[in-house]
């Protein structure tokens, strides 16, 4: 057992892993790039999305539910299932994982919306704003907080299933499990999910971290 | 002036907020709403600035019938004021009071000096302004509420129960503050509260609305103490009624004398003959305050300081607090009387 953790740690710091296309810092760079455009995407479908259920009260259903379902949802499953009907590319990856992104992203935005103040909208409206200057002057940065949570719950998970890529013979960090895992090689394994569990953690304090400075005038 | 013509609200569920209403709020007047929860007042007030649409009937504000209107600009020519306050809580104070004249486009900065010049108005520091609406205490949210209601200068004023959750002593901060605001600019107002006590303070005109959302009656406080229309109006003006009419009358016909020589109880004065208490002569340790009373308070404190006066006698004084002479109890009494033989032959 000893002597496997010496043998990770010599393969995380070496010099030589760290270099060329299947080098770490090529591969953390892929796992980010696949990781990334996920979820902007999801957030491009989540937020309005979101926005708009929040903001009308209707289809609250939807927002609700999404949850439970995006919970429920198999990623691998779902990889194999566009793989078969698109063929190979990273098509199938993004949508499992935009997929897997969705949900959290759709739930706490609107979460933040509920949230908002019932009296705080009314004197808006009171006010003489209309439908769209209550939404983009009031409700949403008032739910601001709970949306960037959806957004960093989102990535972290993303982050943490984007290995499927090199399910499908792309690369990311997940190159390191499954040729770790075809070799038989245990500490490739160990190192790749080593590598991923630390990119996952870091960004959720790094994020969480800036989210507590952003609203540090918030109350609530 | 705004004026209801035969207006009816009934809500999806099948409730009727408001029954065939009809009723006229004068020009620069305040117009009060009261009844118990559920009697359609908020509901009446709701509906001149139309975020509540009537099912029938017409509401119109300035000869204008407001569905005429786009409503959102309806609104911004309206001052709304709602009981907790409703401040946006990511805004400065400033930014807050500056929410309509920048929806009317008046520009960042002019937007702000206006905000800026209606904290002072509204009774609160010019570095109030900077601070978040949650570090202000509930009396001064309030007044920020208040401050933005009055920011474009609009000609009406809509509060539904602005002070109903501040403390007692605050909110007679609030109304007295609201009082002296409305001497300087003669708003239309129409004020909705179930504190009776607030009603007959605050309105030149009180509107009693009964569960179902019938108003039951409309009339001047000094008319509505003293006829009330029916037993319900009776007991929602409480007990008290009578007195509560003495508020409304001031004292300055009470005739005055000079204050008596001899006997056990002397006004004590200081050197600019401003009464400071009673004092016994037999016991020179017993001292009983006493609260000097102006021409313009009312019978009812005159009354209230008769009975705790050990003399039975008021000190009257000048508006700088200079004694001019005392009032007797029988005197006091008699004018009570009278001011209540007044209102009911008048109205």
């Amino acid at each position: 057992m000893y002597e496997l953790f010496k043998d990770l740690g010599s393969w995380l710091v070496s010099g030589e892993q760290w270099q060329g296309t299947d080098g770490i810092a090529h591969r953390l760079a892929e796992h980010l790039q696949y990781s990334l455009l996920s979820t902007l995407i999801a957030a491009a479908i989540g937020l309005p999305l979101g926005l708009l259920i929040g903001h009308t009260g209707k289809g609250a259903f939807v927002a609700i539910n999404l949850a439970s379902f995006g919970r429920a949802l198999p990623t691998v499953g779902l990889v194999v299932l566009v793989f078969l009907a698109s063929g190979l590319s990273m098509t199938p990856v993004y949508v499992a994982l935009v997929a897997l992104a969705v949900p959290a992203i759709v739930t706490n935005t609107y979460a933040g919306m509920t949230a908002v103040d019932p009296d705080v909208k009314d004197a808006a409206r009171g006010q003489g704003m209309r439908g769209h200057q209550v939404l983009f002057q009031v409700e949403l940065p008032l739910a601001l907080p709970l949306i960037m949570t959806g957004l960093r719950l989102a990535l972290i998970q993303v982050v943490a299933t984007a290995t499927i890529a090199a399910y499908v013979s792309f690369g990311g960090l997940g190159r390191y499990v499954f040729d770790g895992l075809a070799q038989r090689d245990l500490v490739q394994v160990m190192g790749g999910a080593v590598l991923v569990a630390v990119v996952a953690i870091g960004l959720d304090l790094a994020l969480s971290g800036l989210q507590r400075f952003l609203f540090r005038h918030r109350t609530a | 002036m705004i004026q209801f013509d035969a207006v009816h609200k009934r809500f999806p569920n099948g409730t009727t907020a408001v029954h065939d209403l009809s009723l006229e709020m004068p020009e620069g007047g305040v117009t009060v709403l009261v009844g118990s929860s559920g009697c359609g007042k908020t509901t009446t007030l709701r509906m001149i600035n139309r975020m509540v649409e009537p099912t029938s009937g017409t509401i119109q504000v300035g000869g204008k019938d407001i569905t005429q209107q786009d409503a959102a600009e309806l609104r911004r020519s309206i001052g709304y004021v709602i009981q907790q306050s409703g401040l946006f809580p990511h805004r400065t104070v400033l930014d807050n009071v500056a929410t309509v004249p920048l929806l009317l486009g008046w520009g960042r900065r002019k937007a702000r000096s206006r905000a800026a010049e209606l904290l002072e108005t509204v009774g609160l520091a010019a570095d109030t302004g900077r601070r978040y609406p949650h570090q202000l205490s509930g009396g001064q949210q309030q007044r920020v509420g208040v401050a933005r209601a009055l920011a474009a200068d609009p000609p009406v004023l809509l509060m539904d129960e602005p002070f109903g959750a501040v403390d007692p002593v605050v909110r007679t901060q609030l109304q007295d503050e609201l009082l002296r605001l409305q001497q300087e600019l003669s708003k239309t107002i129409v004020f909705v509260t179930h504190d009776i006590d607030e009603a007959v303070r605050l309105g030149d005109q009180i509107a009693i609305f009964r569960t179902g959302g019938h108003l039951v009656q409309c009339a001047t406080p000094t008319e509505l103490l003293a006829r009330p229309a029916d037993d319900f109006v009776a007991d929602f003006l409480g007990a008290e009624r009578g007195l509560k009419l003495l508020s409304l009358t001031s004292l300055a016909a009470v005739p005055q004398a000079p204050v008596p020589e001899g006997g056990t109880w002397t006004l004590v004065l200081d050197d600019a003959r401003k009464p400071v208490h009673w004092a016994s002569k037999s016991e020179p340790d017993a001292q009983i305050p006493v609260r000097p009373l102006k021409d313009t308070d009312s019978l009812l404190s005159a009354l209230n300081e008769s009975v705790a006066s050990p003399t039975g006698l008021i000190a009257r004084v000048d508006a700088d607090g200079v004694l001019t002479g005392v009032s007797s109890r029988d005197d006091i009494h008699e004018h009570a009387g009278n001011a209540h033989t007044e209102a009911r032959v008048a109205a």
